[in-house]
């Protein structure tokens, strides 16, 4: 394996909610992401996977402090981005762009695409002149596959798909070596989707980018990825190289994921056993003791209430927290 | 967009047309006259001075006479400044008025979005409530009131200023009624700017620019504050409306030489003619202005577009 580039080590993210039971209000801690760590190679593909809520966006956007973490380290090649301060950290933005899950609402709606694209060139390329931003953002939108007649037009004046074009093409124009894809095609039309994620396999592949890609569509994660990373509640429940991961998982909530993906031959799909799961997840708030995933888990028995089972490796490169694995 | 102006000014007529008609017969209605005196005159000279000014006529004829002179370019001759042409007065008064309106409306615009964007980027701080209480009391405190306390403290206890005067127009006494006429402005300018750039301040595409990598200043300048001026922006109308009668007392109250002056002089003098041309005057200003406005509005929110 190559030397990570991103190294997550135990990231905890938590919001204080206020709350009006008393007299006087009063602050929750919510766990929104819970010690989790994991490691990324260059050019590498990682997938996150689970439920709404379980603090999939939560973590990426911690990694690129869009939201403040509460504790662990972000490494970006050796080196703690935690001990930053938010200048230093903002003149490091170059090296890892995000897409957001919205591709209209990421974009500021009184800019046009062109201006929205040179934006991050202006700011880091000070030196480059007019004509060479000019060229540099038309040959991305080339890139990304949008005409790049439509330079002065406005966000509205796109489609959705063409709005995510956008949104790739400003994250990718600065030549970032990491790019964290938020659920980027979870707003738009199916066949809007599969453009847009082979853009992103595509141009992964050429600019040799590593990328983390947040989705709730375990299809696309098996297409796009060469690692899976699930969470359950803000825990890291399994890791594992997507093909083991589609062919062994061990985690009781993971297999039920994959359980869940239909399989495209109607004969095959009915007579398939599937794991269904029962009940909703369970508030963040008061998260259950020992395993999170203990209250809907088939398997869960005395020992999953008393304690946490923690990550452990089951292979070189496959972890899981369970009690009841293999 | 050309289209756009001319249809504008072309429905503008009408609203003028009712204005006019409504002040006209509101001055009539009011009693007492220009020549009412103390001192009564004598029938002969009071028949004679009625009918110079077409006192004598039915109201109805006074009044398609008027419109006609208007439309004519004439507002006649003021009642009470005998050797002056309304048109005169207001040619003197209007460039007073012009500069401190002009002022107030520039300070309220710059400290009023200043304040708000400050208090809304320290948002539930002590800095945002203080600066939104201060612009509450800013709003609830008439300019009849802080213009009096303004005059005690600064231009009496302190003798930092003028108490009152035009003296040529200099900065020194126009400080004071620049500050009392832009000052419920500026509250409310920066009650408005906080408003807005709260909610911008959490939109997506701020989050956007933030991951980009831009510097916070450029964030806040480039892309929160061009979308939070849009509710300031659609507000200009109404402030300029609100500083142009407020300049109404704050001229009285400061004996500043401007159309505002005149206003109330006329009105209390039932100078006919003087009211109509300050009424006509202020009518078209917001009229012109709230278009400067709606175009504007098209500058800033590219969704708008001006058939």
């Amino acid at each position: 394996m190559t030397a990570p580039l991103l190294s997550v080590d135990k990231l905890d993210v938590r919001f204080a909610l206020r709350t009006r039971r008393g007299l006087l209000p009063t602050w929750i801690d919510l766990r929104a992401v819970d010690s989790v760590s994991f490691t990324l190679g260059a050019g590498e593909t990682l997938g996150i996977v689970g439920e709404s809520g379980c603090g999939k966006s939560t973590l990426a956007r911690a990694i690129l402090r869009l939201v403040p973490a509460a504790g662990g380290r972000v490494l970006w090649l050796g080196e703690d981005l935690t001990k930053l301060d938010d200048d230093a950290f903002r003149r490091r933005r170059r090296d890892f762009q995000i897409v957001f899950q919205d591709p209209l609402a990421a974009l500021d709606p009184r800019m046009t695409a062109g201006t929205i694209i040179a934006e991050p060139l202006r700011t880091f390329h000070p030196e480059l002149s007019r004509a060479a931003i000019q060229a540099k953002v038309a040959a991305t939108m080339r890139d990304v596959g949008l005409a790049p007649e439509h330079i002065n037009r406005y966000p509205h004046e796109f489609s959705g798909g063409q709005c995510q074009r956008i949104g790739i093409a400003r994250a990718i124009v600065l030549e970032p070596k990491l790019l964290v894809c938020d659920e980027p095609v979870s707003a738009l039309d199916v066949s809007i989707q599969a453009q847009i994620i082979n853009l992103l396999k595509r141009l992964q592949r050429e600019r040799g980018m590593a990328m983390i890609f947040i989705s709730h569509n375990l299809a696309v994660v098996r297409h796009l990825c060469h690692r899976v990373l699930v969470l359950y509640l803000g825990k890291a429940v399994e890791l594992a190289p997507t093909e083991r991961l589609f062919a062994r998982a061990l985690h009781p909530y993971t297999q039920a994921l994959i359980a869940a993906v239909p399989v495209p031959d109607p004969a095959v799909e009915r007579n398939r056993s599937k794991l269904v799961l029962r009940g909703d997840l369970p508030s963040s708030l008061a998260p259950p003791s020992g395993c999170p995933f203990r209250t809907r888990c088939p398997k869960a028995d005395a020992v999953c209430a008393q304690s946490m089972p923690a990550l452990l490796p089951v292979a070189s490169d496959h972890t899981v927290a369970c009690h009841h694995a293999g | 967009m050309f289209a756009y102006v001319v249809r504008r000014i072309a429905a503008a007529i009408p609203t003028l047309a009712v204005i006019v008609t409504i002040a006209f017969f509101m001055m009539r209605v009011a009693p007492g006259g220009p020549f009412d005196l103390d001192r009564a005159l004598t029938p002969e000279i009071e028949a004679r001075i009625k009918a110079a000014y077409r006192l004598d006529q039915p109201l109805h004829r006074q009044y398609l006479a008027y419109v006609g002179d208007v439309l004519s370019g004439d507002f006649g001759p003021s009642f009470k400044s005998r050797d002056f042409t309304v048109a005169e007065l207001m040619a003197a008064g209007f460039p007073a008025s012009l500069r401190i309106g002009a002022a107030a409306i520039v300070l309220a615009i710059l400290v009023g979005m200043g304040l708000g964007t400050l208090a809304a980027l320290r948002q539930n701080t002590s800095v945002d409530y203080a600066t939104m209480g201060l612009a509450m009391t800013g709003i609830t405190i008439p300019n009849f009131v802080m213009a009096p306390l303004l005059t005690l403290v600064f231009g009496v206890y302190l003798a930092l200023l003028p108490v009152a005067g035009w003296n040529e127009g200099a900065i020194r006494n126009l400080v004071l009624p620049v500050i009392v006429l832009a000052l419920p402005q500026i509250a409310y300018i920066a009650r408005l700017t906080r408003g807005s750039m709260v909610e911008v301040l959490g939109a997506n595409y701020i989050r956007t620019a933030r991951a980009k990598g831009m510097p916070e200043r450029i964030v806040v300048v480039r892309h929160a504050l061009k979308a939070a001026a849009l509710p300031v922006v659609s507000y200009l109308g109404p402030a300029t409306a609100g500083i142009l009668t407020g300049s109404v007392v704050v001229e009285t109250i400061f004996d500043l030489p401007g159309m505002g002056r005149y206003f109330v002089q006329g009105a209390l003098n039932r100078d006919y003619t003087l009211v109509m041309a300050t009424v006509i005057v202020y009518a078209a200003l917001i009229i012109v202005l709230n278009l400067i406005v709606d175009l504007l509005y098209g500058v800033l929110d590219p969704k708008v577009r001006h058939p």
